[in-house]
């Protein structure tokens, strides 16, 4: 098999380039004299000046550039490569939402500007609101999260208004989540002051029904839950798990990092869920920027519309406004009214997309999937543990844990020797209920000849595992760097968080 | 139409999948959908669309939005007007950064890792700090997440803040803080100058404050002249010291490290970020290198270490076990997608204009702010700054002189072009009929020339 290699540039960190007196910038020239006359008239006390320049590199403009693209091709994205970071959706980013994103109605708006001057962003807010209540089968969206964690939190914060108003907090303590949840949820949940149930996964990979209802009690706030779960399996006992949670007085709280698996042909809203976060950076295929802007809408069915953040984006016939009076709204999560220039590129994916093609997505993530699950799983040493002979959704979790006992290798050791072969890993050692973990989705976006490089790719390296070990071992090779020592860079001797506490441990050693 | 983003969509790949997998249609891998909520019915959206007609659409659309390319604007309040150099667009839009996620895989991913670590480090030089996360969403959740800190880090739970603090900022601090039994409390500012009340602020002080917070430049653009005296009374008590920055601001005005800071939060928009109508922003979050608040940051961090064979400087992602990922319900916050992008950006806009740009460009935001405090203050009936103190980029202009009503005063200012200051009547009615301006580069002389003129032409008639 062909390996790949990635730049290898020795850049230096920026703070030991660049020479003294040199800019990267002009500004509009200071009128010299107005500054003199100024500092004459209002002679800012040196107590509230700074007295020594911030310790910033010097670097010329082409210095700068340099660096910066240098370091980005030492990068890996879903445009250099196929991606299957499991639960992340890292599907295709369309350009053409990149250039609308980049229009000057987007960037150059102020937030609080009068509304008749931001009638076009309020539009398309309002419009994707209602796209996204019919997508999932919801009443009303806030398109106010800037992340899915931060979905939840407000989410999770409903949860706790709800209860409140009806008298019922001091005693609905508690927030059941699955073992195989992503960890945003109990710590979401625990965000709002609730405390955390958790309950098991049974051999199907669902929800383990028994345990659930030996959970649910009048201390239940609520359930969160994704669907398709983190095995990519369909909690098939959907509406039983409803009725459990339901009659107990909790809420049905829906994770939706997992919605792009069944777009159009199952909605949240229809599976009983009282409130759905959706990430769009996943799902509406919107980049994820090395880690975020990410964007996290919350919907809700109708009993609960009163507890949305405020504002909400509403539309009089005429003109669209900001709605600040919400009953008994939980507030405000973050400030303004969310990441639109995110947001926008959602709205154009989906007028690109339309019913037909999101439905469309989600068959061949599906197909996918299932496809690239049933070629793996042949593989030596390999294997899927849960809901044997299920069809998976978008995702599935493979476990090595065989070529870990018959060969020592990992699944840490699997995923650095993928990265040899131009291919980014999968999430590894989530969900934890599965032993050695790797977490894959391939998404709809890639096509069928890259789905078979990667299988080919897994049968290289388990034939490697039981051949000769040595190479997965000191993997990767191909990569801007060899193995990095984690343990070190979080060793409490060793941390180095900025280039000022390096300086400092670096004066202590001379 | 859809193999351009599908491209397994053709009928021989679709046959090719299906056989691999023994199934007849697509459908039996939905199968394990129960009847009753499978969708029978087509979603009722609109689309689908060629790429003509989705950038037709949307730009129809986006044309109801008036920019403040075409008006001049003088709105601040937590969201700036600010250049931005091409080089950070030319950065950020690079794919093999925009297209990546979280850098799990460190070997694979240095160029982000390295540019965050860059990021964390320069703004620590700004701040005068030692350490800083790679990102928050914004200001107001930082301020949220710094309140929790500060109560974990003391055991305690009582948090004062400013009077003078944006409401949208305070209001998400008290939904950060209610489910943690945090207790938010308002110290006073002085009507006349804007200053912490110092005697309030020692009354309320006291052995469970977590933390005490104030903005500088505050809210409302003055500076806060005592915070070495805050910093003593807080730090007496045992208490955290939290500070809020515009970080444009430190070119010119002294950091927060300097003057005792515990925890450095702040909008890193002003760095090379859009306004966006106000998101995706920047939140800044740093601290001292102190073990006891390391441990308890919110957030990803990155490090500088080595590789394994201790030949190669690297970098990752370190104290994940802070983190929900790892943690879960026992995290220090439940953040997982951040603003990474917008912090590269930064990273580019402060290598850009490394030691002397930051001051520069503050003498030039500086000596605007003056030029439209020394004009408008020319206009009868105008009492520009409200408060007697320094400010910069931000000043309030107060119209309780004139006899004309302050929304009447921004609707004409608009049908000149004009975007004027954020009413504050609502939010601090102790203030009378004032607003909030901004200046800032972007403004030249002669927009502050002809605010001044059409605003003495609608006041003075």
């Amino acid at each position: 098999m062909k390996e790949f290699h990635q730049a290898r540039w020795p850049e230096p960190v920026i703070f030991e380039i660049g020479s003294q007196d040199r800019v990267g910038y002009s500004f509009p020239a200071l009128n010299e004299s107005l500054r003199s006359t100024i500092a004459d008239q209002y002679p800012m006390p040196s107590r509230l000046r700074r007295e020594v320049d911030p310790d910033l590199p010097e670097l010329s403009e082409v210095e700068v550039m340099r660096h910066f693209i240098r370091l980005s091709q030492m990068n890996f994205g879903v445009n250099n490569g196929f991606y299957p970071l499991g639960s992340c959706t890292m599907k295709y980013n369309p350009k053409i939402n990149d250039a609308i994103a980049s229009l000057d109605e987007v960037h150059w708006i102020h937030p609080y500007q009068p509304e008749d001057t931001l009638q076009g962003m309020l539009e398309v807010m309002y419009k994707l609101a209602l796209w996204l209540a019919e997508i999932t089968g919801m009443s009303k969206f806030s398109l106010q999260p800037a992340a899915g964690a931060n979905g939840e939190f407000t989410g999770t914060l409903m949860i706790r208004a709800y209860h409140k108003l009806n008298g019922e907090l001091e005693q609905r303590r508690e927030i059941i989540i699955p073992d195989s949840a992503h960890g945003t949820n109990p710590a979401s949940a625990s965000m709002a002051g609730f405390d955390v149930v958790t309950v098991p996964t049974d051999e199907d990979g669902c929800v383990d029904l028994e345990a659930l209802k030996e959970a649910v009690s009048s201390r239940t706030a609520g359930l969160m839950l994704t669907n398709p779960n983190t095995l990519g399996i369909f909690e098939n006992k959907i509406l039983e798990i409803e009725k459990i949670v339901h009659e107990a007085g909790g809420l049905l709280y829906y994770d939706g990092a997992n919605l792009n698996a069944i777009l159009g042909k199952t909605r949240p809203g229809d599976m009983g869920f009282d409130i759905v976060h959706l990430n769009l950076h996943k799902t509406f295929s919107t980049p994820h920027g090395g880690g975020g802007p990410g964007s996290g809408p919350v919907g809700v069915k109708e009993h609960l519309e009163d507890f949305l953040p405020v504002p909400l984006v509403e539309f009089d016939g005429k003109h669209y406004y900001l709605n600040y009076k919400v009953p008994h709204t939980i507030g405000r999560i973050k400030g303004f009214y969310g990441n639109f220039e995110v947001i926008i590129r959602a709205f154009a994916y989906i007028l690109t997309m339309g019913a037909e093609g999101l439905k469309k997505a989600a068959e061949i993530s599906v197909l996918n999937a299932n496809y690239l699950a049933s070629k793996l799983s042949r593989i030596r040493g390999f294997d899927i543990p849960y809901g044997r002979g299920k069809p998976k959704k978008h995702e599935f979790v493979l476990s090595c844990s065989r070529l870990k006992s018959e060969t020592g290798i990992s699944a840490r050791e699997v995923s650095k020797r993928m990265l040899d072969y131009g291919v980014h890993a999968p999430t590894i050692y989530f969900p934890s209920i599965v032993k050695e973990a790797l977490m894959i989705e391939p998404t709809e976006t890639e096509p069928i000849e890259e789905i078979d490089k990667f299988a080919e790719i897994l049968a290289s390296i388990s034939r490697e595992s039981y051949e000769d070990p040595e190479k997965i071992l000191k993997a990767p090779h191909n990569t801007s760097v060899g193995r990095v020592d984690e343990v070190k860079a979080s060793h409490p001797r060793t941390l180095c968080l900025s280039w000022r506490m390096f300086k400092k441990r670096f004066k202590k050693t001379k | 139409m859809f193999t351009r983003y599908l491209p397994n969509d053709t009928k021989e790949v679709r046959k090719r999948l299906k056989k691999a997998m023994d199934v007849k249609d697509v459908e039996e891998l939905f199968s394990d959908i129960p009847e009753e909520i499978r969708l029978t019915k087509t979603l009722n959206i609109p689309g689908p669309l060629s790429e003509l007609e989705v950038k037709r659409e949307v730009e129809k659309i986006l044309k109801r939005n008036r920019t403040v390319k075409d008006l001049v604007c003088f709105l601040g309040a937590g969201v700036w007007p600010h250049y931005v150099p091409a080089v950070v667009d030319e950065i950020s839009s690079r794919s093999e950064f925009l297209t990546s996620y979280t850098p799990y895989q460190p070997e694979i991913s240095q160029g982000i890792l390295q540019a965050l670590f860059e990021y964390q480090s320069m703004i620590c030089e700004l701040l005068d700090m030692d350490v800083a996360n790679c990102s928050m969403y914004d200001w107001a959740s930082s301020l949220g997440e710094a309140a929790r800190m500060a109560a974990r880090v003391t055991q305690r739970d009582k948090f004062l803040v400013p009077h003078y603090i944006s409401p949208e900022r305070l209001r998400v601090l008290n939904v950060y803080a209610e489910p943690a039994g945090i207790n938010v409390v308002e110290i006073k500012q002085n009507l006349q100058d804007g200053q912490i009340d110092l005697e309030d602020l020692k009354e309320k002080v006291s052995r469970d404050t977590a933390g005490v917070y104030i903005e500088n430049p505050s809210y409302l653009g003055f500076l806060i002249d005592s915070s070495e005296a805050i910093s003593e009374i807080v730090h007496d008590a045992g208490g955290l010291f939290i500070v809020g920055v515009d970080p444009i601001s430190l070119g010119v005005l002294r950091p927060p490290g300097s003057y005792g800071a515990d925890i450095v939060i702040g909008e890193g928009q002003p760095l090379g970020n859009y306004m966006n109508g106000g998101g995706p922003l920047l939140g800044i979050f740093a601290c001292k290198d102190e073990d006891y608040l390391i441990r308890q940051m919110p957030g990803r961090i990155v490090g500088m270490t080595t590789t394994q064979d201790g030949k190669d400087r690297a970098f990752c992602m370190v104290l994940q076990t802070r983190e929900q990922h790892i943690r879960r319900h026992k995290a220090t916050s439940n953040i997982c997608t951040n603003e990474a992008l917008c912090a590269l950006r930064a990273a580019v806009y402060m290598a850009l204009l490394g030691r002397k740009g930051f001051r520069d460009l503050g003498e030039i935001i500086l000596s605007r702010t003056y030029y439209s405090i020394k004009k408008l203050s020319e206009i009868k009936g105008v009492r520009v700054p409200f408060f007697e103190a320094y400010h910069f980029k931000e000043f309030t202009v107060n119209f309780d002189g004139s006899s004309r009503s302050v929304q009447n005063v921004n609707r004409k200012l608009l049908e000149h072009g004009i975007i004027g200051g954020k009413p504050l009547t609502h939010e601090f009615p102790e203030l009378g009929q004032t607003f909030l301006y901004c200046v800032t580069e972007m403004h030249t002389l002669r927009d502050i020339e002809r605010l001044q003129s059409i605003l003495k032409e609608i006041l003075e008639g």
